[in-house]
């Protein structure tokens, strides 16, 4: 028995690694500067998808919402072994909060069709909220298990999970279809493969392509777009019209969640005592702490 | 739809006992209902609850929700969902709090979903407020505050348009205050109907230990960033603990370096708390890690980099190498205080 698996990434600002240049003066990140990567625990989920067709066989699906240059992290996809992948974009999916991006990323499975397995990353390192692995399979209708730290097996439409909870674990056994998020303790990421690399390298989104075609007369986009695919190089693009989505629940409209505004922070001051890190230092530092009733 | 300005709380119980954080969104619910004039209620999911449920009205709930079933002893996905969505539909409450635990995230999204509501993760502050937005005029909002981005600017979130506005919140961000009086509470039992299409995710096996680590009780906490270079480099953090008597705590960034396990991290996606005495030993000092460690009595800074922020919220502050610092302060301390 064979199982398709549809996974779920991001492309996401490097937040661990925000340099000296990424500062604006006033504090505040300059957004566009900071290197966009795959987020580390869709790439743990795609390193298990890909397991789970290496032990059972069938096909690994890799689906993006993003703009145009997240298509980077579908290539890298392929560059793992995924077998096919998706860029689900379009302006108007701007500005999603994770309920309307849990609507397009919904639509957008029910579109490219049956599947046993979803996957994707606990949560993404540039928000941290974790929802959009549930929202999703509230919308497909079907259960989810997050936290998932190990998959154990899988027989006839069954499948065997390890999940981690508050002060432990559990050992799940689910029906599929089902959907998964897990935590990057479940798998190494396996690096990408030189072969498909050299093989994928020049794969291209339709938005892509027609950005070659904008900058360069020679190129028209229907050629183009039918060179990419006859080469096995087109990413295909959902966009919200070939989605049928319903335009209110997509991108900033169909957001319920607001940001009303946004703060620099500001330190509070900085009034404290410079002690020496000398021994002289330490030692009228314990005495303070002493009087303060802190220790002794 | 009839509106109304109930401020519901999610009681996470495990073998019949609340989660701290459940009572720390009760105190928070309180005065977010007293801002709305409206009721604050609990939501009880379990099996032999009552006595949790009663409980509730240490904390100013004055209605407690209780679905009560031998099926629903443990938490699960799909039938805890199906419940609150049903209420929720049901009632509309203003707002609906979670915490911001393994259940709570795995809860609250589903439900958010299910019923179209805005739904901000990992909150620092709740607030009640009028706000202009787009220029239209909103009453009595709420204000879902919490640090965003790489931790250099605080965001306030609304929900304008949601119905229903829900908020998670991490352990420990809100204080912990039972009434001196217990309000005289009324328990609602809600009825719960077994069905198959729940049981899609059975439970084989599971196995939970009380918290061995208390972070919040502790008086001392001694806590290592990603400036502590290493694993091994923790242990000097370790001694130092063991001679003073506190805990050891990470950043997320020591977390995520493997240095230390997550269930010592202190910050916004850890735990907040407000010890006597805090070292932040090699911490830069992100916003996300100030917002789980500011309000500790007295904080000692210890870091290589003079222009940290960590010197800013600081009380006393040494600018030198942890690994020098830490072994002379451990020498002078057993030295006058054997």
């Amino acid at each position: 028995m064979s199982y398709r698996s549809i996974v779920m990434v991001k492309q996401v600002p490097d937040t661990a690694n925000i340099s000296g240049e990424v500062m604006r003066p006033d504090g505040t990140v300059n957004r566009a500067k900071l290197p966009a990567i795959f987020n580390p625990e869709d790439k743990v989920a795609l390193e298990l998808a890909l397991r789970v067709k290496e032990k059972y066989g069938g096909k690994v699906t890799a689906i993006t919402m993003g703009p145009p240059k997240a298509s980077e992290v579908l290539r890298e996809s392929l560059y793992m072994g995924a077998d096919e992948v998706y860029l689900i974009s379009d302006r108007k999916f701007a500005g999603a909060d994770t309920l309307a991006t849990s609507y397009v990323l919904s639509e957008a499975i029910k579109k490219i069709g049956e599947y046993d397995l979803i996957f994707a990353g606990r949560q993404a390192i540039d928000g941290d909220t974790a929802q959009v692995g549930p929202q999703t399979a509230e919308k497909l209708g079907i259960p989810q298990v997050t936290y998932v730290e190990e998959i154990q097996n899988i027989s006839k439409n069954k499948i065997r999970v390890r999940r981690r909870i508050d002060g432990g674990y559990e050992i799940l056994e689910c029906q599929l279809p089902i959907l998964m998020t897990v935590i990057k303790e479940a798998a190494e990421p396996r690096p990408f493969r030189a072969t498909k690399v050299m093989a994928y390298k020049n794969a291209k989104s339709l938005l892509e392509l027609e950005k070659m075609a904008e900058t360069n007369s020679l190129f028209y986009i229907d050629n183009l777009k039918e060179e990419y695919i006859s080469n096995g190089l087109y990413i295909p693009t959902l966009t919200m019209e070939e989605l049928q989505l319903d335009p209110a629940r997509c991108g900033i409209i169909g957001s319920p969640t607001k940001v009303l505004k946004v703060e620099s922070v500001v330190l509070a001051g900085g009034e404290h005592e410079i002690i020496e890190p000398t021994k002289k230092g330490i030692s009228q530092l314990i005495d303070k702490l002493r009087e303060d009733r802190i220790f002794g | 739809m009839k509106k109304n300005n109930e401020v519901w709380v999610f009681i996470e119980q495990h073998d019949g006992k609340a989660a701290d954080v459940s009572f720390e969104l009760l105190s928070k619910g309180r005065k977010l209902a007293q801002s709305l004039n409206g009721k604050l209620k609990a939501v009880i999911i379990g099996h032999k609850i009552k006595e949790l449920a009663k409980e509730t009205f240490r904390y100013g709930a004055v209605e407690a929700l209780v679905i009560d079933h031998p099926d629903l002893e443990y938490y699960q996905t799909l039938a805890y969902s199906k419940i609150i969505n049903d209420l929720v539909t049901q009632y509309q409450p203003r707002i609906v709090l979670f915490g911001a635990t393994f259940v709570g995230r795995d809860l609250a999204p589903r439900i958010a979903s299910y019923t179209k509501s805005g739904l901000t993760a990992d909150c620092t502050d709740l607030q009640i407020s009028d706000v202009t937005y787009l220029r239209k005029e909103y009453k009595n909002l709420l204000l879902q505050i919490r640090p965003a981005f790489g931790g250099n600017i605080i965001a306030t979130i609304i929900s304008p348009d949601s119905l229903v506005q829900m908020a998670t919140v991490r352990e420990g961000v809100m204080e912990r205050i039972p009434l001196e009086t217990p309000v005289n509470g009324k328990i609602v039992e809600i009825p719960f109907e077994p069905d198959d299409a729940l049981k899609l995710v059975k439970v084989i096996e599971r196995h939970r230990e009380e918290k061995k680590v208390n972070l919040k009780a502790a008086p001392i906490i001694v806590a290592g960033g990603y400036g502590m270079g290493s694993k091994e480099g923790f242990q000097l953090l370790y001694e130092l603990a063991d001679v003073i008597g506190g805990e050891v705590a990470g950043s997320r960034a020591a977390v995520d370096a493997g240095f230390i396990s997550p269930d010592r991290q202190v910050g916004q996606t850890g735990v907040t708390v407000r010890p006597k005495l805090y070292i932040a030993c090699g911490i830069s000092g992100a916003i996300q890690h100030r917002a789980g460690m500011q309000e500790s009595q007295k904080i000692i800074a210890i870091n290589i980099d003079p222009e940290a922020p960590i010197f800013d919220i600081c009380h006393y502050g040494i600018v030198g190498d942890v690994k020098e610092v830490i072994p002379t302060f451990i020498e002078i301390y057993k030295h006058k205080l054997r």
